[in-house]
């Protein structure tokens, strides 16, 4: 099953549109509730990293009955260090968006933690794709 | 299965659809006519019962007459009972009227409402980790966290409410006295559906101490005609009336749990669309920081129940006025007749605590998830072929809930008015075989005499 949701700039009015869309799904599947919030805060993070820092995108989702693959792929600045971006705290977001209570350096750790799989790969300039998969059993 | 207070009556159900239109749970259907409640969906909070323009809904309780075969027949009555009477009818005259009416003693529910706190906070502290806490307190939104939101039971605090924890109180006291238990009858007069469906099929305990339920209304009734049969000179019964803490008066009310939990962070948020939206956002981690939730089915809480005869507002007013005659007296030194239950305090805490909250999800499709995955592949299809605009005509709310319907329970898709015009189209369906469509949801000769042409 495929769903598709897209990014706009700076609107954190419709953030968690597609995690939301995405948990009401996984609770009709029978899936655990403790797995059904890893998925959601996952997808919430990447879905507010995406508006927070770069030019727009897309979110793509395709669940079947054994696991989910998350993919947000943005139009952006790109992160330079994967690496540093990875370490709890490490944040290059804007005052304003910091003044909304969101980029505290949390993102990608936090998906890490949640996730059975992450992959991050971004070029400078270009954008950043976030490719997460979650297991149901 | 599943017990529920809210009942129709199909024989006056017209089938209007009012109900099915408003149900929060989207529990509603309507067939052959008339309106049937799903009951895994449904969580008794009223909404279809304050809808319905011909009173077809209504509310089980249980035989007034019941009462009399208690010796120590008890009326347990909420706080917001005596908030519907007219500011010239006296607490005391209500009290001595119930007796009039055969109750042997007179409780009020909220003589508890402390202890319900100190159990509530004692939860708090020995489970930091549990955060946000969720009272226990609506029965309607326990039962809506079990359907719709499963990963938040475990933050309902599995407490007993007042409701319980006074019968405790009273059947203990009794006991004590030396009245055995078989002649004890306590009798809970009821404000809304949630809490007889709660005594009849409790969340987190095998069965409940309650005897009997009376509807708040029905008893409104007996009452007031009670005090107006004894008239002006009447001579008030001997006994003593509850003084209630202004605390445990305003416990019902929106903010009134909220007032007494040693939260930093805390919101009080009543009616089912609020708290749904709230929930949304918390299950989502969206809400951070939160220790203690009050939610409430009904909008100004209690005095917004279901079987409340007057006006919330009017009501409310009232429980405040009595509150701050309460709180005055409290300020000049007098004790609150309601800390005699602290005697009972150490046994009501050691027996207030139930097994937790299990979910129970109604959005499951399927146990088995490759068949909860094909059924929401063939939900989804037939979601985006169905016209999306809500009508109702098909019997259920929403165009999605009907795509569900058919995939679910195998309802005719010809039920749909749209897919039928689609088949008349391609020469797929007869007149007769809309018709028939058409009266399975809605029941024939639903039009009347035409009127006459002009």
């Amino acid at each position: 099953m495929h769903q598709e949701y897209t990014i706009i700039e700076g609107d954190f009015v419709n953030a968690g549109k597609a995690s939301s869309s995405v948990k009401k799904t996984l609770k009709q599947l029978n899936v655990s509730p403790q797995i059904i919030k890893r998925v959601v805060v996952a997808l919430y993070e990447a879905e507010v990293n995406a508006i927070a820092h770069a030019y727009g995108g897309k979110v793509l989702v395709d669940i079947d009955s054994d696991k989910i693959n998350m993919v947000v792929a943005d139009k952006g600045p790109g992160i330079p260090d994967i690496a540093l971006a990875m370490q709890e705290g490490y944040s290059t977001a804007r005052p304003e968006v910091r003044d909304m209570g969101f980029g505290a350096g949390m993102g990608l750790p936090n998906m890490q933690k949640n996730v059975d799989k992450l992959n991050v790969t971004s070029e400078v300039g270009v954008g950043t794709t976030v490719e997460m998969m979650v297991n149901f059993a | 299965m599943f017990v529920h207070a809210l009942e129709i009556e199909e024989s006056s159900c017209i089938g209007c659809s009012r109900c099915m239109k408003i149900c929060p749970t989207e529990a509603i259907r309507i067939r052959h006519g008339v309106a049937s409640i799903q009951e895994h969906r449904c969580i008794d909070c009223g909404k279809c019962h304050e809808a319905c323009p011909v009173n077809a809904i209504y509310v089980k309780e249980d035989d007034f007459h019941d009462i009399h075969a208690y010796p120590h027949s008890v009326a347990l009555i909420p706080a917001v009972f005596l908030g519907q009477f007219p500011d010239e009818i006296s607490v005391t005259r209500i009290y001595s009227a119930l007796k009039d009416l055969g109750f042997r003693h007179v409780f009020e529910v909220e003589t508890t409402a402390g202890i319900f706190a100190d159990a509530k906070n004692q939860y708090a502290r020995e489970h930091p980790d549990i955060r946000p806490l969720i009272s226990s307190f609506c029965p309607a939104i326990v039962r809506l966290i079990q359907i719709r939101y499963p990963s938040l039971v475990e933050n309902i605090i599995p407490v007993k409410t007042p409701l319980d924890l006074s019968a405790m109180y009273i059947i203990e006291e009794m006991k004590n006295r030396g009245v055995p238990r078989e002649e004890i009858g306590v009798f809970y007069v009821t404000p809304c559906a949630a809490k007889i469906a709660a005594v009849k099929a409790p969340v987190g305990e095998k069965r409940s101490i309650i005897d009997g339920v009376i509807n708040m209304d029905s008893l409104y009734n007996r009452v007031y005609k009670k005090i107006k049969e004894q008239g002006k000179n009447y001579v008030l019964k001997q006994g003593q009336t509850i003084r209630l803490s202004s605390d445990a008066i305003l416990s019902t009310l929106t903010n009134g749990e909220r007032r007494l939990c040693l939260a930093k962070r805390s919101y009080a948020i009543d009616g089912i669309q609020n708290v749904m939206d709230f929930l949304d956002k918390l299950e989502n981690d969206e809400v951070e920081g939160v220790e203690f939730l009050e939610l409430r089915a009904c909008d100004q809480g209690c005095a917004g129940a279901l079987l409340s005869y007057d006006n919330r507002f009017l009501c409310g007013e009232r429980m405040y006025g009595r509150a701050r005659k309460a709180a005055e007296r409290e300020r000049n030194g007098e004790v609150p007749r309601d800390r005699e239950v602290d005697r009972y305090r150490d046994y009501l805490l050691d027996n207030a605590f139930v097994d937790a909250v299990q979910p129970r999800s109604m959005l499951v499709l399927d146990k088995d998830r490759t068949k909860a995955f094909q059924k929401m592949e063939r939900i989804n299809k037939l979601k985006n072929f169905l016209p999306q605009i809500d009508c109702g005509l098909c019997g259920a709310p929403t165009c999605e809930s009907f795509a569900g319907d058919v995939v679910i329970n195998r309802v005719g898709l010809s039920g749909c008015i749209f897919y039928q015009r689609w088949l008349e189209r391609k020469n797929d369906i007869t007149r007769q075989e809309c018709l028939a469509a058409m009266n399975a949801v809605w029941g024939s000769d639903r039009m009347g005499v035409p009127p006459d042409k002009e």
